[in-house]
């Protein structure tokens, strides 16, 4: 699974009949520091992800082991929503808002 | 399968329902001699890894035979720890001294 941020959303009004319930995002991939990698995918939102979320998402025929997507032609799926990671020990990111729950913030 | 390096940990608390537990942990994919070569990978652990662990991970639609749950959309799972490992008739190597001198090269190359 890799990181990505939630960056766009698909219209698609032809589409085969299994594609045709799923919400489809355009996700830009992210390394461990929270730089992109200049890659993106599209991928079905299983999770209720919006826009600027930073989200977990699967690849391959992983991607239809959800009931949104079982038996159906998509290879990305986007299972979770991030609150927070870190590296090595650090804070690289946290999800505003999240502050209050109690997890410090890094100063720096 | 591949070697890798724990490096990180990621909290996310709404997820899909089956994935309820699981530990999800951020490695570094690290090719034969111990280096870091490859973009970094999240993967859910099922033996309890920490940080800086030399690790093996399973990936592909494979990865959730490991779990709880295996209707899941989970293409990588922690399945084992790694002590030694020794390729192309060299000395084996000691994983947890080659995390140490991947962590130092890899600080060093960030200019951190």
């Amino acid at each position: 699974m890799y990181i990505g941020k939630v960056v766009g959303t698909v219209v698609s009004s032809i589409k085969d009949p299994k594609v045709a319930s799923l919400t489809l995002q355009i996700v830009q991939e992210l390394d461990e520091h929270n730089r992109p990698r200049g890659k993106y995918v599209v991928a079905v939102d299983t999770v209720g992800a919006g826009q600027g979320d930073l989200v977990l998402f699967a690849q391959g025929s992983s991607a239809r082991q959800t009931t949104a997507t079982d038996g159906r032609p998509i290879d990305a799926a986007i299972f979770a929503v991030i609150d927070s990671w870190d590296v090595e020990g650090r804070l690289v990111y946290q999800k505003e808002g999240l502050e209050v729950l109690g997890a410090s913030p890094a100063e720096d | 399968m591949y070697l890798g390096r724990v490096i990180g940990r990621v909290v996310a608390t709404r997820r899909i329902a089956g994935l309820a537990g699981e530990k999800l942990l951020i490695v570094l994919p690290l090719d034969e001699t111990g280096e870091g070569v490859m973009e970094s990978v999240v993967a859910c652990d099922v033996v309890d890894s920490g940080l800086g662990d030399v690790v093996h991970v399973c990936d592909g639609r494979e990865a959730t035979y490991a779990l709880r749950e295996r209707f899941v959309p989970v293409d990588a799972t922690i399945v084992g720890h790694v002590e030694e490992f020794a390729h192309d008739g060299s000395p084996a190597v000691d994983a947890a001294a080659a995390a140490r001198r991947n962590k130092r090269r890899r600080n060093a190359g960030n200019g951190k």
